[in-house]
């Protein structure tokens, strides 16, 4: 641990903004696409469930 | 071997391996991410020169590594795609893109948070800087390209060969701090002269280059799957996925 107190730790030696500023977006922004990919999933499941649907009622239009 | 390649390059096979890769391949990015913050940011001695600001490195090589790595990988998809006319390598390299522009912008945006404290300025027209930057736009072109044509298969095949011809940018970038009088430092890590870097200092920042490798493997296994799923709705096995069923049960459409 090269730190004395914890407020050393997020001055950075003055370079605080720089160096906070860095890693906090590239966290945000690995957090954002998981987000994205998440939500992605669940739209793909609902296009894949909704051409299932219309198949089915196609299906049942050619057999009346 | 050469079969087993074969048998993956089906969609149908490949979107059950991707499902048991990609948690593997998340749990080593944050175990990996973990172990290299704690060495990054706890354990690397300040610089001489830099003193703690150079901790950027932690993200900022990362980042750059990345965004040339997933390029290079797409290109690669891209070839094997136009020779091979496989439907898989249209999908992979779609699924790495979005994840290449995010380490593009993020390579940017560390290297103006960087420069910023130790040039004076957030940017520079410099040959490194602008052939990065050719890079994050090259990204969005495939992007925009891609989704603007309907159809897959013509879509895939403009995509790969702008992924092809985009890629004579990655030696470029390398190569830029050598060609080139740039205000951006010369390589940290050389495969002739070893590294320049304190010992730790390289540990953590090669423990975040491989936990970053590790996310983006993750992350596009993922998306792949999604893109699968999407291109092959009209499929049998997909509708006999039991994630599909359970999802027809939850939302009836």
């Amino acid at each position: 641990m090269i730190w004395n107190n914890w407020t050393d730790f997020w001055a950075m030696g003055g370079y605080g903004l720089y160096v906070w500023g860095s890693f906090g977006v590239t966290a945000g922004l690995m957090a954002l696409e998981i987000f994205w990919l998440k939500r992605a999933r669940q739209l793909a499941l609902t296009q894949v469930s909704s051409a299932l649907a219309v198949a089915e009622t196609q299906e049942k239009d050619w057999r009346a | 071997m050469m079969q087993k390649l074969f048998h993956y390059a089906s969609p149908q096979n490949f979107y059950p391996l991707a499902g048991k890769l990609w948690p593997v391949f998340a749990a080593l990015a944050t175990a990996l991410t973990v172990w290299g913050l704690w060495l990054g940011l706890f354990v690397a001695p300040a610089d001489f020169q830099q003193g703690e600001g150079y901790r950027i490195i932690f993200v900022h090589v990362p980042a750059s590594w990345m965004s040339m790595v997933i390029y290079l990988a797409m290109a690669f998809w891209a070839l094997l795609g136009l020779t091979f006319n496989t439907r898989l390598s249209g999908m992979m390299t779609r699924a790495l893109a979005p994840t290449g522009a995010i380490f593009a912008f993020l390579s940017l945006w560390t290297g103006a948070l960087w420069g910023k404290p130790m040039w004076g300025a957030w940017w520079v027209w410099d040959a490194r800087l602008t052939s990065e930057l050719i890079l994050f736009f090259l990204y969005l072109g495939y992007i925009a390209l891609t989704s603007a044509i309907d159809d897959s298969r013509r879509s895939d095949k403009a995509g790969g060969i702008l992924a092809l011809v985009g890629a004579l940018n990655v030696p470029v970038i390398y190569f830029s701090v050598k060609w080139w009088n740039t205000l951006h430092q010369g390589a940290s890590v050389s495969m002739t002269q070893g590294s320049s870097m304190a010992k730790t200092m390289l540990e953590a920042m090669l423990i975040m280059g491989v936990a970053f490798w590790m996310h983006a493997i993750a992350i596009a296994l993922y998306r792949v799957r999604n893109i699968i799923l999407v291109r092959e709705r009209h499929a049998q096995w997909v509708a006999d996925l039991p994630e599909v069923k359970a999802h027809a049960l939850k939302e009836p459409s």
